[in-house]
């Protein structure tokens, strides 16, 4: 809503809302903004495409825009892309079905009484200012090179981001809230679940939005070490025998992943938090 | 009518379990308050106070601000662990507080059934909702609400349980004039139907004259004055003993009601602000 002042000589009076009556956005004819959007994305990948094509960029540095598709659509036929997509994707669904029931239940433990607080907080948030990247040399020791390392490393990133914020969402809950619970003589259990489960779970979803963000670039980075299937040792082979073109396509779908399952998340909140729209 | 006394587990408990051992054999009585203290830090906010409430008896309970007439109702309600002294309450009460406390995240009727047991609390859920007149709302969130709509989920809420005590913090101190004078009316005609015992904090002089049976006035700690109301209904202002009654009343609370006593003569031309 523009404010402006409309008597310079009365500087305490201001006129609120507009005096033309039109929107803002009607002043000027515009593109559907859809196309708006997608025009500074084309534009670019127009100029990718162009100096490619006249050799501005070598195909050994970055394969352009076509040979990318192109590269693609083999990969997908011969059902290559498909089963490494896969595999990564189970990593990383198996990383966030152990992480999140640990991490939901370590901030409940410590979010409801002050001495699981003592115990599972204090050792939690020094543990998070760790760089789980650099646990790989301990977790290569603890569980080889194989599925259960990779998944590991992921079960311990997703753990940090889903504690956080779901115990601060804990601690949040208002007083008042407890005390309704106990006037009208919910138990524990009962309070748990009327009170805490639905009072964490705004803060519970950001974590898990962040958790979600967090699984797919551990997996880049445990893929491209000692893998032998999946996105990143797609790309990591594809880097020995100069296919760019294969390398842009594992991060295009990398991107289109983390996208999907942040995508995912967004849903799970719209479902879920119905109360919190108002009319 | 089933009276089931409670044991508070308070720090200093001697809260009694069982029938009131006093010398007065009339079971009317529901609430039996005998000495009852309460202490924070070392500002002592209730010094050994007595209070009776019988069954279906409309208490409405006056005081100054932070005279400790919230703390007694919390103590009643079994929300304070710091009292000290002896009281027997009914094991089924219920709280309306200030603010309508409705779950954000739950739905009308799920926030009007909380705790409620049985197969039929859903019935007995709608039944009130039916009540307060928002059974239409059964499947709304909170939010949607209005201030006046929400508090009366509340006093459904309360209703639900068919309290033997109903206790009721300052209910409508944050609604707008209008809606309370509604809000009067309606909490008389549930109570004339369901008759439990009420204990009604507030600050307002008219509305415990109009709604209560008996008007106790909360000073240094104890109760220092403690009237009958015995005024025809329906009560009117106008009536000449509803006037001796808030005078009465007001003294008590050490407030002076003559407005012009207060007003200083505006000498100049300037607005106040």
């Amino acid at each position: 809503m523009s404010v402006h002042v409309v008597e310079a000589n009365r500087p305490e009076l201001v006129s609120i809302g507009r005096a033309d009556g039109g929107s803002r956005r009607a002043r000027r004819s515009r593109l559907p903004s859809g196309v708006e959007r997608m025009l500074g994305v084309v534009l670019l990948v127009g100029a990718w495409q162009l100096a490619s094509n006249v050799g501005l960029i070598d195909v050994q540095t970055l394969a352009g825009p076509a040979t990318v598709v192109r590269s693609g659509w083999h990969l997908i036929q011969d059902g290559t892309l498909q089963s490494a997509v896969w595999v990564s994707l189970q990593r990383v669904l198996e990383g966030v079905a152990i992480g999140v029931p640990i991490a939901t239940a370590l901030a409940l433990i410590a979010g409801l009484s002050r001495f699981g607080e003592d115990v599972v907080d204090a050792p939690l948030q020094m543990l998070r200012f760790l760089p789980i990247i650099g646990l790989q040399p301990l977790i290569v020791l603890w569980f080889g090179i194989g599925n259960t390392a990779k998944v590991s490393l992921i079960v311990f990133g997703v753990i940090f981001p889903v504690y956080i914020n779901t115990f601060a969402a804990i601690r949040a809950i208002e007083p008042r809230h407890f005390e309704l619970a106990h006037s009208v003589g919910l138990g524990r259990f009962a309070t748990i679940r009327r009170i805490v489960l639905p009072g964490a779970l705004p803060g519970f979803l950001v974590g898990l939005r962040m958790a979600a963000a967090v699984a797919w670039l551990i997996l880049v980075f445990a893929e491209q070490i000692n893998a032998t299937n999946g996105i990143g040792y797609l790309m990591i082979h594809a880097q020995e025998f100069f296919q760019t073109e294969i390398i842009v396509v594992g991060l295009a779908v990398y991107a289109v992943l983390g996208l999907l399952s942040d995508a995912l998340v967004r849903v799970l909140e719209r479902r879920t938090l119905q109360w919190r729209a108002s009319r | 009518m089933a009276r089931q006394p409670v044991i508070d587990r308070a720090s200093n408990s001697s809260w009694i379990a069982g029938p009131s051992r006093s010398q007065d054999a009339s079971d009317a009585v529901v609430v039996r308050a005998e000495g009852v203290g309460r202490t924070f830090g070392r500002r002592v906010v209730l010094d050994g106070l007595d209070l009776e409430i019988r069954e279906g008896e409309f208490l409405a309970l006056l005081g100054r601000s932070g005279s400790g007439k919230s703390t007694l109702l919390r103590a009643f309600a079994g929300l304070d662990d710091g009292i000290e002294g002896r009281a027997v309450v009914p094991a089924r009460r219920a709280v309306v507080f200030q603010d309508a406390r409705l779950l954000p995240w739950a739905r009308v009727l799920d926030n009007v059934v909380l705790g409620l047991r049985g197969a039929d609390a859903h019935r007995r859920g709608r039944a009130a909702l039916d009540e307060v007149e928002l059974l239409a709302h059964e499947r709304d969130w909170p939010k949607t609400l209005s201030g006046g709509e929400a508090q009366r989920v509340a006093l459904a809420r309360a209703l639900a349980r068919e309290p033997a005590l109903l206790l009721l913090d300052e209910p409508f101190g944050a609604l707008d004039a209008l809606t309370r004078i509604r809000m009067h009316a309606l909490l008389a005609g549930l109570c004339a139907r369901h008759r439990p015992a009420v204990l009604l904090v507030t600050h307002d002089v008219d509305e415990a004259i109009l709604l209560a049976d008996r008007v106790a006035v909360l000073t240094d700690g104890r109760i220092s004055l403690d009237a009958t109301v015995e005024i025809d209904e329906p009560r009117r202002r106008a009536d000449r003993r509803f006037a001796a009654l808030r005078s009465r009343l007001l003294a008590e609370l050490g407030v002076d009601e003559d407005i012009e006593a207060h007003r200083t003569p505006i000498t100049t031309h300037q607005p106040l602000h």
